[in-house]
């Protein structure tokens, strides 16, 4: 990530905020959001914007998440820009609407803040709730930062509603390691934005001299065409969206990477891999060992869906050991993260060993420490230690 | 008023796969001749969605959306909302579902939907079970009626609980319009639908959809079932409007509810007693009807 000096307002914000200025930059015609702890400021903010005529939308107060999405399904359809936002139980609830709106392919984008499912009932984050949207058909990305989540949630649309893609866009922030810590954040400017991001034309909308039927019913005969067409736009996805961040980056002068970040990877022989806020806090750790001369490195696995296997399968066969941080657990296996990269990894030229470290749920802390504890492992197994293939990390016993 | 000879010859629903003699396909049909080319139908998992949008054979000449069935409502709102924000004012936004879909897991959304003001008409069609997976019982199903989940047996007489009332759901939202209809009364639930058509906010319409196939009658009899429904008073004709209900066709002497029983399968378990008791229900709800709604002030 460069920072040119580009013309912008830096503003100290919570991630919710930065998410909710990036919503209005973006000018949805429709915002439809219920609210639901820790993503509740989104909601907050959008609406003072409208009630202060910041932002000129219809903001639907729907009675629940499921109706939030049928809201914006709704609103896609009729060829309106749609924006959503939840978390957790919000996402799970939500959770047919998810099939829906991937299926019929509407270019829905929507904030979700990771927080833990109850139960036990906790508000407190880790991204087990949009990991167990896997399979719904949406593409997910994972930011750091405040200033990544005002940027993708631009971007998201972008990506969202190119020809070659159409298919629903979801946005993770931690929940309150993102949502909730302010950080000075560049606003970008509207008129760079709406050149960016031009008025949405929407080629899956009705039009009364045309009249289709949207979201039908497909029987066996046809269904499965359906399903490889969603395959074949998520594959198209990830093209799409290496180019959309580099146009956003020529634009506003902040990279990315696409659907990986490479932290100091090159000639690593250990490398950590996670996602979201995780990434923030395992870069001051990297930068200090490296210090000490350890090889080690550092990938921000940025999108989950499209799955970047290209990045696993030309991993450098200098790497001898990988780490994978899940702030989840697929329960009676491994993390979920996991189970992907491994099978990615199969693939490489020369095949690292694996540690999987469980971490960071409901909320639990991943400090420095912890980080380099799982450094220190790493070492252990290029050094022919034995370690555990799933260790959780800060547990109480 | 609506005069049959202005109706357009133009068909918006045409070619479904409905069963013989089912209701369902001259509800959508007569409810889009009124609404015109101009509108765009929702359609929650139901009969409608099954039998009119089986990919690639589209029944309908207007835009259509297939919904989850909890959302109607909502997706109604969106539609509605979508339009608006972007300058249409010319678009009527129509919902098509079922009673279980109206009635039990779409109440939620069509409640958020009222309740919010938003624009559009919602028909509920109800054909008093879940008939689409087979013949369950919904919450709109009536005191007695045998269904595959509410079965007569030697320790049971079909359907527990009397019928839900969805019209006076709707007035206790202080909607702009609400109807109850039947399509066997066509000019009446064409008027129906020509006012909603005129009115802003949310408009609901509840019409007597009977179904040969779940209720067990022969396919000629549809309409004379629906109108045996409206003489012996198991259903009526009624608008709410401006605050204040009307009822469209009081039976001067009510017909035996047996009348109306008799010719269909899910009653025929039914007893002297059983029917008695239903004639009892009836009744009941027809003396509050007179005290709310036909006082004469």
């Amino acid at each position: 990530m460069s920072n040119k000096a580009r013309s912008s307002q830096l503003d100290f914000l919570n991630g919710d905020e930065a998410v909710a200025y990036g919503a209005k930059l973006c000018r949805p015609h429709v915002v439809a959001v219920y609210p639901i702890t820790p993503q509740t400021i989104v909601v907050e903010r959008i609406a003072e914007f409208v009630a202060n005529n910041l932002m000129t939308c219809e903001y639907i107060h729907v009675e629940s998440e499921h109706s939030a999405m049928c809201a914006a399904m709704g609103a896609s359809l009729v060829g309106a820009r749609a924006f959503t936002a939840t978390s957790s139980q919000g996402l799970a609830y939500m959770h047919e609407m998810l099939h829906y709106v991937s299926g019929s392919r509407f270019p829905i984008v929507m904030m979700n803040a990771n927080r833990t499912l109850a139960a036990p009932w906790n508000i407190f984050g880790d991204q087990r709730d949009s990991l167990a949207q896997r399979d719904t058909g949406w593409i997910q990305v994972y930011v750091e930062n405040g200033q990544e989540a005002l940027d993708m949630i631009i971007q998201a649309y972008a990506v969202a509603e190119d020809d070659r893609v159409y298919t629903p866009v979801m946005v993770n922030l931690d929940g309150f390691v993102n949502t909730h810590t302010f950080e000075l954040v560049a606003i970008p400017e509207q008129k760079d934005v709406d050149e960016f991001l031009p008025p949405f034309k929407s080629k899956n909308a009705i039009d009364f001299n045309h009249p289709r039927s949207f979201c039908m019913t497909a029987a066996t005969e046809w269904n499965m065409e359906f399903r490889y067409q969603q395959q074949e736009a998520m594959n198209q996805a990830k093209e799409v969206i290496a180019e959309v961040d580099r146009r956003f980056g020529d634009k506003f002068g902040r990279y990315y990477g696409g659907l990986v970040e490479e932290v100091r990877c090159q000639d690593a022989e250990v490398v950590l891999i996670g996602m979201g806020s995780v990434a923030g806090t395992s870069r001051v750790v990297v930068d200090k060992l490296r210090d000490k001369g350890w090889k080690v490195g550092l990938l921000k696995l940025r999108f989950y869906r499209p799955f970047p296997i290209e990045y696993f399968k030309g991993l450098s066969p200098k790497v001898k050991a990988v780490g994978i941080i899940d702030r989840d657990i697929s329960f009676g296996y491994e993390g979920a993260l996991a189970s992907d990269i491994k099978a990615a990894l199969t693939s490489a030229s020369a095949p690292p060993k694996v540690i999987n470290f469980i971490a960071g749920i409901a909320g639990r802390d991943i400090t420095k420490e912890n980080i380099e504890e799982m450094y220190n492992k790493l070492f252990n197994l290029t050094q022919g230690k034995e370690e555990k293939e799933l260790q959780f990390i800060g547990l109480r016993w | 008023m609506v005069k049959v000879k202005e109706l357009t010859d133009q068909e918006y629903l045409y070619g479904h796969k409905a069963c013989p003699g089912c209701g369902l396909g001259t509800i959508g049909r007569l409810a889009l001749k009124i609404l015109g080319p101009r509108t765009i139908v929702a359609l929650p998992a139901s009969c409608m969605s099954t039998v009119t949008t089986q990919y690639p054979q589209m029944n309908y000449s207007v835009p259509s959306l297939t919904m989850a069935f909890a959302g109607t409502g909502a997706v109604l709102t969106g539609m509605s909302a979508g339009l608006k924000a972007q300058g249409i004012t010319d678009v009527h936004v129509l919902g098509l579902a079922g009673d279980g879909g109206t009635a039990d897991i779409g109440l939620q959304a069509l409640s958020g939907a009222v309740e919010r003001g938003d624009d559009f008409i919602y028909i509920c069609y109800d054909n008093e079970a879940y008939m689409n997976t087979g013949v369950q019982r919904s919450s709109l199903t009536p005191i007695g009626a045998h269904t595959t989940n509410s079965p007569a047996g030697t320790a049971s007489f079909g359907e527990k609980k009397p019928k839900k009332n969805l019209f006076e759901i709707m007035i206790a939202h202080r909607i702009p319009y609400a109807a109850t209809a039947s399509s066997a009364y066509p000019y009446d639930f064409m008027n129906k639908v020509e006012k909603a058509k005129g009115i802003a906010g949310p408009k609901f319409i509840h019409i007597m959809c009977p179904c040969p196939t779940g209720w067990g009658f022969a396919s000629d009899l549809t309409v004379e079932i629906r109108k045996l429904a409206v003489e012996t008073g198991m259903w009526y004709l009624a608008e709410y409007e401006n605050g204040k209900v009307k009822m469209n066709l009081v039976p001067k002497k009510m017909k035996p509810v047996e009348e109306y029983l008799r010719p269909q399968r899910r009653f025929r378990h039914l007893t002297a007693e059983n029917i008695k008791l239903i004639e009892e229900h009836r009744d009941r709800e027809w003396r509050l009807i007179r005290e709310k709604w036909l006082v004469k002030l």
